[in-house]
């Protein structure tokens, strides 16, 4: 089955893909940091409101990952990453290089870029899972 | 989305003179005691003055600038108030100047803090010049910044596009009497620049073009400029021309992995920055021979190299490196350069410690893991090209 994007199973799945990539695990092994990922709406979705999605990842491990309901009264994560729909899912299918997309400001990060350009191996596992989480994507219907 | 930023380029016989046309009360200037013995430095001071400029100097950069060395320099920025910043040297004397103007216009700042995406909001009390004196860094036209923090002994590599220079000045004099092993190692840099800036994942139509052409020329004439030194002025002013196009293009689309290793090599065993990166080259090159997707073979094509596909264009590539480091005297492995096997086995771990967190790593087409970092390295201590 595919996973509504972004949804708390989408990113339950997400978590479990990584938790079981040998991969992740062995470049992330040093990482400690934990992040906001907000998806926009934009023409491109039926999303008609901003989600936020929490992942808490540690030493090759995703702790926990969840859709976050009331982001202002959440504890702030160190990193945050917010983008308009239609960069999120370049992103997540792996057509558009992250640290590419954060320094042209297309994903606009709160938080220090070199600490993720430190651990690119595990910003490029942890696309390589995302990319296997089977997803449905909420598009807009293009009109012909 | 992708840009592309450049400085404003004077170049060819007399360059230098343009310093004569600029508009400014006064000029401080950053270099090293080298370029006060050799005279470049007091032809400058003379071209400046004719602009009507005052001129402070600041002389005092090491090989491999400290942080200790960029503060100092950016506390005599503040008692001079210049309005104008000129980098004189090599890579070392640019970087310094660029990281000194950066505190001199934000006191407030870490150095840690120069970073892509942080606004720095420079160019409110003076601009950039860098005038390279080697044919390599390309640091006259890039953002990057590499000082070292002696306490944490780690190297820094920073950057902004805010610091790219506001004009770079390519005269082929400050190169002309350049001795032989510094041509050599300067221009293996310009090289690794040139062939990795147009591998690397960011590669675009505007680096390409530039790191293309850079590669014609250094293939072309830096033998040349190794052998005949001052007596072939035309080689002396195309290698000058190519390391700056080599920045500029690989500015514009990162290096990758012979810079990973070399940095990491070069911090560990002291290696001049130039010739490690061009030691990597070719083992770099085997070891993503099958991950290039098609670069290699249009780098090749283009350079006239058998190309019948991207792997065999990749070897050929790594031959043709080979073949030149042979001919100019740069060590071909890290046995070569006389570093004891013994020393690289004590150091391996931390070697993989400092490639994984190296920024090249970013833009590399195939991305080691650390099992073949390990690897990397044995190869290329044996000279074995790489096989897996
Ligand atoms: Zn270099």
């Amino acid at each position: 089955m595919a996973y509504p994007f972004p949804s708390d199973a989408w990113v339950q799945a997400l978590k479990e893909a990584i938790n079981t990539s040998q991969a992740y695990r062995e470049a992330a092994k040093t990482w400690e940091g934990d992040f906001f990922f907000v998806i926009e709406p934009d023409d491109t979705t039926t999303l008609d409101k901003p989600v936020t999605l929490y992942m808490d990842l540690w030493h090759g491990e995703c702790r926990d990952a969840y859709v976050v309901a009331d982001p202002a009264s959440h504890r702030q994560p160190e990193f945050v990453i917010s983008a308009p729909y239609a960069v999120w899912r370049q992103v997540v299918t792996g057509e558009l290089d992250p640290i590419k997309a954060m320094m042209t400001r297309q994903l606009k990060l709160q938080g220090n870029l070199m600490k993720i350009m430190r651990s690119v191996k595990a910003a490029h596992e942890l696309v390589r899972c995302c990319t296997m989480v089977p997803t449905e994507f909420p598009d807009q219907p293009t009109t012909s | 989305m992708w840009f592309f930023r450049s400085p404003e380029i004077v170049y060819g016989k007399e360059a230098l003179s343009y310093l004569e046309q600029l508009h400014g009360r006064h000029a401080f200037i950053v270099t090293d005691a080298t370029l006060v013995e050799r005279g470049f430095l007091e032809r400058i001071c003379r071209h400046l003055r004719r602009a009507g400029m005052a001129v402070t100097v600041f002389a005092d950069v090491e090989p491999e600038p400290s942080l200790e060395t960029v503060r100092r320099g950016a506390q005599a920025m503040e008692a001079h108030q210049p309005d104008w910043i000129i980098g004189l040297g090599g890579g070392s004397c640019l970087d310094a100047a660029k990281a000194m103007w950066v505190l001199y216009e934000r006191p407030d700042l870490d150095p840690d803090a120069i970073s892509p995406l942080a606004p720095l909001g420079l160019r409110q009390k003076a601009r950039l010049i860098c005038i390279p004196t080697t044919a390599g860094t390309g640091s006259e036209a890039t953002w990057a910044i590499v000082l070292t923090d002696r306490s944490a002994q780690r190297k820094l590599g920073l950057g902004s596009p805010e610091v790219l220079p506001d004009i770079a000045i390519v005269d082929p004099v400050l190169t002309q009497d350049l001795p032989p092993a510094l041509t050599a190692a300067t221009g293996m840099d310009a090289l690794t620049h040139a062939i990795e800036g147009f591998t690397s994942t960011w590669a675009n139509p505007f680096s390409d073009a530039l790191c293309v052409h850079a590669a014609r020329l250094i293939l072309a004439h830096l033998p040349r400029a190794v052998h005949h030194g001052g007596r072939d002025p035309e080689a002396r002013e195309a290698m000058a021309v190519a390391a700056a196009m080599a920045g500029l293009g690989f500015g514009n689309s990162m290096a990758a992995l012979a810079h990973a290793l070399g940095h990491s090599a070069g911090a560990v065993f002291k290696v001049h920055h130039g010739r490690i990166v061009g030691l990597f080259l070719p083992y770099t090159i085997e070891f993503t021979a099958y991950h290039g997707e098609g670069r290699y073979q249009a780098l090749a094509r283009s350079l006239n190299l058998p190309a019948q596909d991207d792997p065999t264009a990749a070897r050929t590539l790594a031959a043709t490196v080979r073949r030149l480091a042979e001919d100019i005297g740069e060590p071909s492995s890290l046995q070569a350069l006389g570093i004891a096997r013994s020393a690289l086995e004590e150091n391996l771990e931390r070697l993989c410690d400092l490639v994984d967190v190296d920024p090249t790593v970013v833009t590399a087409r195939r991305v080691p893991h650390r099992e073949e970092v390990r690897r990397l390295f044995l190869y290329a201590y044996e000279g074995r090209p790489v096989d897996f």
